[in-house]
């Protein structure tokens, strides 16, 4: 708890492993605490063993079902982080395209995703690219806010170095604004994951075929709520595991922000 | 190598122009360190940023080695107040910044970097990365990050102000070497009487809003000079003396309650 064994290793194994793991098992102690305690019908909230029953029922249909999400959100997610940086770089480099640009964006931003899935269907039809283009919708933004915070937020000293030494502006901006940037670059891309998810969801729930989304909206007709929440619980899994990805990449590419 | 003439800035404010300098002239000869002292808020730090090339003068104009000012240098070197260190990069790799930004062989000044490293004391930290050093380590990379530019003229603003007491002694006294080593012409501005005296050949004493050129004193004391006991303590004594009535009696300041 103190400071003093912080640093020793088995501390820090249990801070970074055993605590989140700890958590997790209150949690689905307490949930199945709660379903049991007031005899909750599966119906409305199944206890974690139906869920668990449920998954082993059809392991294979589940995961192959979340791997198909799962594709969709990394090939948006990879797009929408492509997408996101270029336009941030685009805006950053000049003034005027910036407030130009900005207002489209932020309607682009505001427009209710859902509202768009039933046109993407019109447009492209069923399959993947609806779904992939879902993802890019809903997670872009965070990728070009966060990217353009990093990029204006150089710091004042160090423009003023750059300055006196004669440096052009694309040495500038390679050498100290996009590294400098990096750290609120992945502020964005820890924000857009969680989106992105969400935006395959939505892709899948109004126009389903295949992937979590589509099983949990058929669950839906089946009234197999246990199903709902297996597929719930899937994706929060992918979540997670998606966000310490990040994260990592976060640890590997700035160590001198992680570190402090 | 530098001459001020006339020079004069003002500012646009919220509430009218600000008056931050005016006509200052000055010359500083080759080699020569000068000091720029004053009290906060005084423009000396915008005097320096005129020489810089970093800030245009509304009036007047300065030189550099004969040639008018009118954007950064590459043969001048700046040292601020905060160490201004990428903090991705590790020492060594900060000090080469100006060798790549010039767009020369890194290959040709690594001996210099070593040098560098070695007199700063430095050379056991080359790999770390700045969050890893002290301040005063810090200072003293921006330090040789400044050297590496082999600049004719440094230009240093309140370069030890956010250090120790003991720390700027001793950084103070490093300089103090570097400049009877090197014989590089030097600006460095402070609000420490103690510094100036220390390091200064002659010192500009700044008067407030607007900074005028209230007095240049010189320092005729023998180098190297130390802080604590030495041959000199009654001359130090002496210059540290009126400069600390010249800074006190600023009478453009509005004076405020006895203390």
């Amino acid at each position: 708890m103190t400071d003093f064994d912080a640093g020793s290793r088995t501390s820090r194994v249990w801070t970074n492993v055993g605590l989140p793991i700890l958590g997790v098992i209150i949690t689905v102690t307490g949930w199945w605490a709660i379903t049991a305690a007031f005899h909750i019908d599966p119906f409305y909230v199944p206890s974690p063993a139906d869920v668990v029953d449920t998954f082993l029922r059809t392991p294979e249909f589940l995961l192959q079902e979340t791997w198909t999400t799962l594709q969709r959100v990394l090939i948006g997610f990879a797009i929408a982080v492509a997408l996101g940086l270029v336009i941030a770089v685009t805006l950053a480099a000049s003034r005027t395209v910036e407030r130009m640009a900005m207002p489209i964006l932020a309607a682009i931003n505001a427009v209710p995703k859902v509202a768009l899935a039933p046109l993407l269907l019109v447009w492209m039809g069923f399959g993947d690219s609806p779904k992939i283009v879902m993802v890019v919708l809903v997670s872009f933004f965070p990728v070009i806010v966060s990217t353009m915070a990093g990029l204006t937020s150089t710091p004042d000293d160090l423009q003023e170095l750059t300055r006196s030494l004669k440096a052009s502006w694309w040495q500038t901006f390679v050498k100290v604004r996009l590294t400098w940037a990096l750290p609120q670059v992945f502020v964005g891309l820890k924000v857009a994951t969680p989106l992105a998810i969400i935006g395959a969801v939505i892709g899948e729930v109004v126009n389903p075929d295949r992937g979590l989304g589509s099983v949990i909206a058929g669950s839906g007709a089946s009234n197999d709520t246990p199903l709902a929440f297996a597929a719930l619980v899937l994706l929060a899994v992918t979540g997670v595991v998606l966000f310490y990805l990040v994260a990592g990449i976060e640890r590997l590419l700035v160590p001198w922000r992680v570190a402090k | 190598m530098i001459s001020i003439d006339g020079v004069s800035q003002t500012f646009k404010g919220k509430s009218g122009p600000v008056e931050a300098i005016r006509d200052i002239s000055l010359t500083i000869g080759e080699g020569e360190f000068l000091t720029v002292i004053g009290r906060s808020g005084c423009g000396k730090s915008t005097l320096l940023r005129m020489v810089a090339g970093l800030l245009k003068p509304t009036k007047g104009e300065v030189r550099v080695a004969g040639e008018v000012v009118r954007e950064p240098r590459r043969d001048v070197a700046m040292v601020f107040q905060k160490p201004a260190l990428l903090p991705w990069r590790s020492v060594e790799d900060n000090i080469m910044l100006p060798v790549e930004i010039f767009g020369r062989r890194k290959a040709d000044h690594r001996a210099q970097v070593d040098r560098l490293l070695e007199t700063t004391g430095l050379t056991a930290f080359r790999k770390r990365l700045p969050h890893e050093l002290s301040g005063g380590m810090q200072q003293r990379v921006s330090l040789c990050r400044a050297l590496i530019q082999n600049p004719k003229v440094m230009l240093m603003d309140e370069p030890f102000s956010a250090l120790d007491a003991l720390t700027r002694e001793e950084l103070a006294v490093e300089l103090q070497r570097i400049h009877m080593d090197l014989g590089t012409t030097i600006v460095f501005v402070t609000h420490s009487i103690q510094e100036a005296v220390l390091l200064a050949d002659r010192v500009a004493v700044l008067s407030s809003r607007p900074g005028q050129v209230r007095r240049l004193v010189e320092i005729p004391i023998p180098r190297p000079r130390s802080f604590g006991h030495n041959a000199h303590m009654d001359q130090v004594a002496g210059v540290s003396a009126e400069l600390h009535s010249l800074l006190l009696s600023d009478t453009h300041l509005p004076k405020t309650s006895t203390l």
